[in-house]
């Protein structure tokens, strides 16, 4: 059963348009993924999702039902969340309220500080600090632990391996691994294609806007990838 | 002890201020916006105060009750409505908009109620006196203007860093777009922050109208001294704000004692001293400094 | 022939141009034709009209949303009544000086306000305006509350007094005009156009930002200063309340978002309905100045480009084009 089904999704910034007609779905516990070069429209289609992008056009359904065209804090609400790109950490709340304020729409779920604070100690240790305090991967892990507060069926996570370590890195595909096994259904954008390719049960790469290639990981060749994703 | 007695009413003055003032730094954190009418707002409070007053002869004081909430609602309505649409498109739409209003209100005032000067009378508080010993005495009224100025900012301190809606607001500050993506109608929140601001300017307003005579026309001087407490604490520090009241109320209490015409005067050339000196006022944090 | 032409006249100019001819000769002949009302009111409407052309360089063109520029009404003023009354400077020849005088005082004050930005360099302007006031209230030379009444101008026959400033209301409106258009067509404007629209890009391109707006906010001060002093010079009584009014401000901006910020003609359509309105609701008081804010609201909010900016984006007309059009020409 697809919890997300989109279907025809365009999307433009003023004059310029960014996505054209893309359609994907995933299905309740599934981690997708999302790859393509940069400027491929790979974070427009989740900010599109998300509800930030108010003038995008197309069908989307989450559980079966349309939540096209809600805003941003609805979605929330509907347990559509997003981990943005560049973490976006609040400056002015320190580690433990950026937590706190993920939570803001009350959403009943497994996920408590607690939780988060099991799944990434940093977290607590470092709890009384600014959010932007913090190392880029520990602000990764901010982040991602203030998207889990919000009890998600449906975590967006935009571009998490952005200028950090690939051991970081790894860790944190890691940790969305088991956040899929617990129950949560991802959709990951990423560049990085190998290490979102290992924990993936779909993919989908992106070019210039439109959808080039779509399939199972284990069933695509990497030249397959190459030229879906570069276009040769 | 004269200059004792003089400073001490100028800390009190500040208090006032403070008032004042803080409801114009909330909405400049939250959404950067300027209300230019937020002076003009708390003596359309202080006249709403005077209607209440004499249709049911009620205590100005107790009036707030009543004119507080008013003045919230419409605080929420005017950002619902009118000031939200303006977010976004750059500074000269809320200047112009917001200066609109002021003109309307001036002269709504002055249509309804004329050009006569009123003072609210809360009953003989006002000019009841506290010895202090030494020879020294304060107003009560000063005395509680300035208490419920500590308290009402200790408030809002409490609002703002232990609650959720105190979070919401801070995150909205910081950044609009992601604080949605946390679920937070930023919308919502903005009226929330308006609301806060007219209901604390209109206590403002109520405590000014008691203290001293106000017409259609004393709004703007109410914005320009908010206006310098802000500046001389320090944007982005609520307490910055309180101090930032007292030296520009001991500046004007100090400079009308020097020469009758100088206090006003006197306190707009500290502002220009600690903006020319100290740009980011004297309890910034490191932050944010420019608008 | 070059493949692109910079084309910087339009139809449209040259009609505007003929027509502004055609005015000219009117209000030449005014003096012959109406009466001594009819040129009080031209020179009131002159000096509204530079107000806001003034204020529609600072605000529309170099981004500097000024609520304070009353400061140079009055300092043009007190000025004019200094010159020509203590140092017995004819009073016409003392209407520009009045202005230099306005931006004098303007560099301190751009120093102590360009520390704000946004809306509150709004509120700095006004602050600083108020200094000026207050100062002005507490000088006895200058009058203190009551103010002072310009003498110079007694020894002169009423017509004389009436003719001569009719004229130096027209030379400084023409001026005015003039300069603005020169200004802006000229690289200098360009370089502000670009300031407007983007600091750091104009930073960027070589444009000197900061001088760039102290320039043009001094020279906008010499043409309101000028203004105050013509407007004293038509009203021979100034006291502080009424030169460093905010009403200044609030009839300025009124004139500028109705008629159009950030356009030559807007200034000029906006005037013309200020005057209209307020000739229609003389009789009614504070609600005329409640309508104007109220149109001032729902302009910003629903047609924020004025009167004029929906006819030229309308029918595409420019009589004082500053843009320059690239057509290829092939």
């Amino acid at each position: 059963m697809s919890l997300l089904a989109v279907r025809d999704l365009s999307a433009r910034y003023g004059d310029f348009q960014a996505l054209f007609g893309v359609s994907l779905e995933a299905a309740e516990g599934e981690l997708v993924a999302v790859i393509g070069a940069n400027g491929a429209g790979k974070s427009t289609l989740l900010r599109a999702l998300a509800g930030a992008i108010p003038s995008s056009r197309g069908a989307v359904e989450l559980g079966g039902r349309s939540v096209s065209g809600l805003p941003a804090e609805t979605l929330v609400g509907l347990g559509m969340v997003l981990v943005p790109e560049g973490r976006k950490i609040f400056p002015s709340l320190t580690v433990e309220e950026n937590l706190q304020v993920g939570a803001y729409r009350g959403r009943p779920g497994p996920w408590t500080l607690e939780r988060v604070h099991a799944l990434f100690p940093v977290l607590r240790e470092r709890r009384a600090e600014p959010g932007t305090n913090l190392s880029g991967g520990e602000q990764q892990m901010l982040a991602i632990g203030r998207g889990l507060m919000a009890n998600p069926r449906l975590l967006l996570v935009d571009e998490i391996s952005l200028g950090l370590a690939p051991l970081v890195i790894r860790r944190l595909y890691e940790v969305l691994d088991a956040i899929r096994a617990e129950g949560t259904t991802l959709v990951v954008v990423e560049q990085d294609v190998s290490q979102v390719l290992a924990v993936a049960q779909r993919v989908y790469c992106l070019r210039k806007g439109a959808v080039s290639l779509e399939g199972v990981p284990a069933q695509l060749g990497r030249a397959q990838i190459a030229a879906a994703y570069f276009g040769t | 002890m004269a200059w004792l007695d003089t400073v001490v009413q100028g800390v009190l003055l500040g208090g006032l201020y403070a008032l004042f003032a803080t409801g114009l730094s909330l909405i400049f954190g939250v959404m950067r916006l300027v209300n230019l009418a937020h002076g003009d707002f708390s003596i359309l409070a202080a006249f709403l105060a005077v209607v209440a007053v004499g249709a049911s002869g009620l205590n100005p004081l107790l009036s707030l009750v009543v004119v507080a909430p008013l003045m919230a609602v419409l605080g929420y309505g005017l950002q619902w409505l009118v000031l939200d649409r303006l977010l976004g498109r750059g500074v000269l739409p809320a200047v112009l908009v917001t200066f609109g209003f002021s003109v309307i209100i001036q002269n709504g005032l002055l249509e309804t109620f004329s050009a006569d000067s009123r003072r609210l009378n809360p009953g003989g508080i006002e000019t009841a006196s506290l010895p202090l010993g030494g020879g020294l005495a304060v107003g009560w009224f000063p005395l509680l203007t300035f208490v419920v100025a500590v308290a009402l900012l200790g408030g809002l301190q409490l609002l703002i860093g232990r609650t959720a809606i105190g979070r919401a607001f801070r995150a909205t500050s910081d950044d609009g777009g992601t604080a949605a993506l946390m679920g937070i109608d930023t919308r919502r929140v903005h009226g929330l922050a308006m609301a806060l601001s007219l209901a604390i300017v209109a206590v403002a307003g109520i405590f000014l109208g008691i203290r001293t005579t106000f017409t259609f026309s004393s709004g703007p001087d109410r914005l320009l001294f908010a206006f310098e407490a802000v500046i001389i604490g320090g944007l982005g520090s609520l307490w910055g704000t309180l101090v930032g009241g007292v030296i520009l109320g001991v500046a004007q209490t100090v400079g009308a004692k020097l020469s009758p015409g100088w206090g006003v005067l006197a306190g707009h050339l500290v502002f220009l001293a600690v903006l020319l000196l100290r740009p980011a006022g004297l309890f910034a944090p490191s932050r944010r400094v420019d608008t | 022939m070059k493949p692109l032409e910079i084309q910087r006249t339009t139809t449209a100019s040259r009609v505007g141009a003929a027509l502004a001819a055609l005015l000219m000769a009117a209000l030449v002949a005014l003096p012959w034709v109406g009466d001594a009302g009819m040129m009080r009111m031209a020179v009131e409407f002159t000096a509204l009209l530079v107000l806001a052309q003034m204020w529609n360089l600072l605000a529309g063109y170099a981004g500097l949303i000024s609520i304070g520029q009353q400061a140079y009404v009055g300092l043009g003023g007190y000025a004019l009544i200094v010159l020509a009354d203590d140092l017995g400077v004819n009073p016409f020849v003392a209407v520009p000086l009045a202005g230099l005088v306005a931006a004098a005082f303007a560099l301190p004050t751009a120093t102590v306000v360009f520390r704000f930005r946004g809306g509150y360099f709004a509120v700095g302007t006004w602050a600083v305006a108020e200094v000026y006031r207050l100062l002005a209230a507490n000088t006895d030379a200058l009058g203190r509350g009551t103010g002072r009444t310009l003498k110079a101008v007694f020894p002169l026959a009423r017509e004389t007094r009436e003719l001569g400033t009719y004229a130096l209301a027209l030379g400084v409106g023409l001026a005015a005009l003039a300069a603005v258009y020169v200004y802006l067509r000229s690289r200098q404007g360009l370089g502000l156009m670009a300031v407007r629209d983007s600091e750091p890009a104009s930073e960027s391109l070589g444009v000197d930002v900061f001088r760039t707006k102290l320039l043009v906010y001094v020279m906008v001060a010499f043409g309101t200063g000028t203004t105050g002093a013509l407007i004293y010079l038509n009203l021979l009584r100034i006291s502080p309340d009424a030169a460093f009014s905010i009403n200044w401000t609030a009839y300025t901006i009124f004139i500028v978002v109705i008629g159009g910020l950030g356009t030559l003609e807007g200034p000029i359509v906006g005037t013309v309905v200020f005057f209209l309105l307020r000739e229609t609701l003389a009789d009614h008081g504070a609600w005329y100045m409640i309508l104007l804010g109220a149109l001032a609201v729902v302009a910003m909010l629903r047609f924020p480009q004025g009167l004029w900016g929906l006819v030229a984006e309308r029918w595409d007309i420019r009589f004082f084009p500053v843009q320059r059009r690239v057509r290829i020409t092939k």
